[in-house]
């Protein structure tokens, strides 16, 4: 079981999430998350899946991706150098004692407070999903209100593109 | 074709005009307030003509057949909600076997959709796990093309049913009609030819090959590419295996044939399909009732090579070293231009150990009984319709009979469900082969079960005057569910009785037909020529059968391929 990140070009059409999304249950694939929003090319929408699964399998999702009459181009992108990231909007606890602490928090992780309020940060973080799971595991977790993460995206570095 | 150009046409004659385009002769369906103007529209015209089946299951499963027995295509029209919900069995069937179909769909009006409306139903998402693709067309503007697209998505590629959902609104809604010639989809573009490179590594493996065995599926017959098969196969000398969805690819009455593969396959072919040191696997999937249990195949090292128009057909459940992706056809064709100046191995000593197994005679039955055998029953119409009639049937051990006994030496000759598995089917399937091959002899090879599920087609038959012999083997049982009951749950026959069943000769008069009691051995040839010497008439014949036969051979599910019951084993 290894960790894949497939990107999926599809025609920007009604339905085509939900035939990817319905692909990945009745066949029993994991999603690990799932992220869809339009390219530059309004007509095509870029998908990014997070699976695991053995070789066969990953085999396995990327035909049966490739199968569905919306997909355009399926690339798995761990299969070569790539870049991914996640954005993560957290709100945690800050009063008047502990407000220093969580502002030099986040600034060690590169993070940016986004909103406050008398007794609240919001943070705006970005990285890989390690990094992001790796600030939370900082935190005191009782400092935890609300976290909402987008899912990874990912690219291939340099000249590994993926458009049509 | 004429081209009404420039004229403004309402969606429900667009609907028609793309069918007449199409050169569809008929479409099988039903009516209701969804698909009303287009029905509408259909009164309106004789070319294309409408076959009123009395159940939307009908209608679907007489599209499949009518694809299946011929390489057109077969369209059905069917209402919204309930219209859809009851088609939807026919539809899977469809997919599950590849075969093309369009299935048009009434909708409740696009202001509607969303808010509960009378019979309002999510077609779209309740069926797309089970076509190969739909469209919901919200605009009297992209219907023509979306229709074509429909055409051109079920033919081509790995074929399968494609379903155009259209709302009311978008039947009455106006705009200028237009079919396009032919269509480009960015994101589909089925292959045609085969690796060039895997195409020489495959004649290698073959002309090396010192237990070559030729393996063959539903894709062989969908792509019309028995005849090149049959050349390759002839020219090779090689040992040949159809799939119960491939019979009739490779005549079944030949040497070279020796049986169906898989859970009810002969002795000799899953002996060869395990001991076999290179397998050429055409247009066939490998399935699990082909194979059995893959790590039980996989014990015995062979090599695969694997031909099929669909990459995710190939190393899904065992992993093939020759992958070739390509229309079967173009490869078949490629492989034999290569393969006409090679000089295969001798392969007597393999020809050998095939006869001894051959000898087994694994499909042997008590011919002197004095009930009638289902087997029987099934060689008499083998030899009454001279091995030429088109054979549907439905679901269970007489299926498998039918598939082991009739010997098909033609394609597109044996419809059946084997994916889905669907009782039912057999009588509407028949519907749709004989309007596609009027004047063809037409069997449906049915059980008393199964026979009920689709029944009320009866009065379809009677309508459009079908001639189809209908073979009823009446076991009083769910047979194949008891003959599990009977193997693997300690003979406790768990509602696989068949009571209170109807008078069948009384039920097929009732509608306007022919019913014939045959309950004697000795009845049952004659009862089959008076039956089909009656051209012009539907027939049902009842047969009287063994309550306690079983299909043999039969390998348990999940077991291996060679781990088969024999009749003499009991
Ligand atoms: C729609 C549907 N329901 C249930 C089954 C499960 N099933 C498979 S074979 C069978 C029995 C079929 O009985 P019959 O038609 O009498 O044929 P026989 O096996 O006796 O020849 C059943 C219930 C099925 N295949 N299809």
């Amino acid at each position: 079981m290894t960790r894949h990140i497939i990107s999926v070009l599809v025609e920007n059409e009604a339905g085509a999430l939900s035939r990817i999304a319905g692909l990945f249950s009745a066949r029993g694939y994991n999603i690990e998350s799932l992220t869809v929003a339009p390219t530059e090319d309004a007509s095509l929408s870029r998908m990014t899946v997070v699976t695991s699964g053995s070789e066969d399998v990953i085999e396995q999702i990327t035909k049966q991706l490739n199968k569905l009459v919306d997909v355009v181009k399926v690339v798995d992108l761990s299969e070569a150098e790539h870049i991914e990231r996640e954005l993560m909007l957290i709100k945690v606890r800050a009063g008047q004692k502990d407000r220093e602490d969580m502002k030099r928090m986040a600034d060690i992780f590169r993070g940016r407070i986004i909103d406050v309020s008398d007794n609240t940060y919001t943070i705006e973080l970005t990285g890989d999903g390690r990094k992001l799971d790796a600030f939370i595991q900082a935190l005191d977790q009782a400092a935890i209100i609300e976290t909402v993460r987008t899912g990874t995206s990912g690219i291939g570095r340099g000249n590994r593109v993926l458009r049509i | 074709m004429d081209r009404v150009k420039g004229k403004s046409l309402t969606g429900a004659e667009i609907v028609v005009r793309c069918l007449q385009e199409e050169g569809v002769e008929y479409v099988f369906g039903y009516p209701g307030g969804a698909v009303l103007f287009i029905y509408d529209e259909l009164f309106k015209q004789d070319k294309v003509r409408h076959v009123l089946v009395r159940h939307e299951q009908g209608a679907a499963h007489a599209a499949d057949g009518y694809s299946r027995s011929s390489n057109k295509i077969g369209v059905c029209l069917v209402t919204s909600g309930p219209g859809v919900t009851n088609a939807v069995t026919g539809i899977a069937t469809a997919y599950m076997d590849s075969i093309p179909m369009v299935v048009l769909t009434g909708q409740v009006p696009t202001h509607a959709i969303g808010l509960d409306a009378f019979q309002e139903c999510d077609t779209v998402g309740i069926t797309r796990p089970c076509v190969k693709h739909n469209f919901l067309v919200k605009d009297v503007k992209d219907l023509a093309t979306t229709i074509k697209k429909a055409f051109y998505l079920a033919t081509t590629g790995r074929p399968g049913p494609v379903l155009v959902d259209i709302p009311k609104d978008v039947t009455a809604a106006t705009c200028e009609f237009h079919y396009p010639g032919t269509i480009a989809l960015r994101s589909y573009n089925p292959v045609k030819k085969g690796h060039a490179g895997q195409i020489k590594k495959a004649v290698q493996l073959l002309t090396e090959a010192e237990r070559p065995m030729v393996y063959t599926g539903g894709g062989v017959i969908l792509s019309n590419a028995a005849p090149q098969l049959t050349e390759l196969v002839r020219l090779l000398g090689f040992p040949c295996t159809n799939t119960l969805m491939g019979l009739g690819a490779y005549p079944g009455t030949d040497r070279q044939f020796l049986g169906m593969p898989g859970m009810h396959g002969t002795y000799q072919t899953n002996m060869a399909m395990q001991h076999c040191d290179v397998l050429l696997a055409i247009g066939a999937r490998f399935d699990d009732r082909v194979i059995g249990n893959p790590a039980h195949f996989a014990q015995n090292p062979r090599k695969i090579i694997h031909i099929d128009i669909d990459p995710s057909s190939i190393s899904k459940r065992v992993k093939v070293d020759v992958p070739i992706v390509g229309n079967i056809p173009d490869v078949l064709d490629d492989l034999l231009k290569l393969l006409k100046n090679e000089k295969p191995r001798d392969i007597k000593a393999w020809w050998k150990q095939i006869e001894e197994w051959r000898a087994k005679d694994c499909l042997k039955y008590d011919r002197k009984s004095k009930i009638i055998k289902p087997q029987f029953v099934l060689e008499k119409l083998y030899e009454v319709t001279k091995g030429d009639a088109f054979v549907t049937s439905d679901v269970g051990q007489h299926q498998m009979w039918a598939a082991q006994f009739y010997k098909f030496d033609k394609p597109r000759r044996w419809i059946n469900s084997g994916g889905l598995g669907t009782m039912g089917f057999g009588l509407p399937a028949a519907m749709g082969v004989q309007m596609a091959n009027p004047g063809a002899t037409v069997a449906c090879v049915t059980g008393e079960s199964s026979i009920q599920m689709c029944l009320q087609e009866l009065s379809t038959c009677k309508q459009y005057r079908l001639p189809i012999k209908i073979v009823n083997l009446n076991n009083k049982y769910m047979g194949m569910v008891r003959q599990w009951q009977q193997f693997f749950h300690g003979n406790r026959y768990s509602e696989s009785y068949m009571d209170a069943l109807p008078d069948f000769v009384k039920l097929a008069e009732g509608y306007g037909h022919r019913g014939m009691l045959v309950e004697k051995p000795g009845d049952v040839e004659p009862a089959l020529r008076e039956a089909f010497a009656r051209t012009n008439e539907l027939v049902f014949l009842d047969f009287i059968t063994d309550q306690a036969e079983n299909v043999y051979p039969m390998i348990p599910g999940g077991k291996g391929i060679t781990e088969m019951i024999l009749s003499e084993d009991l």
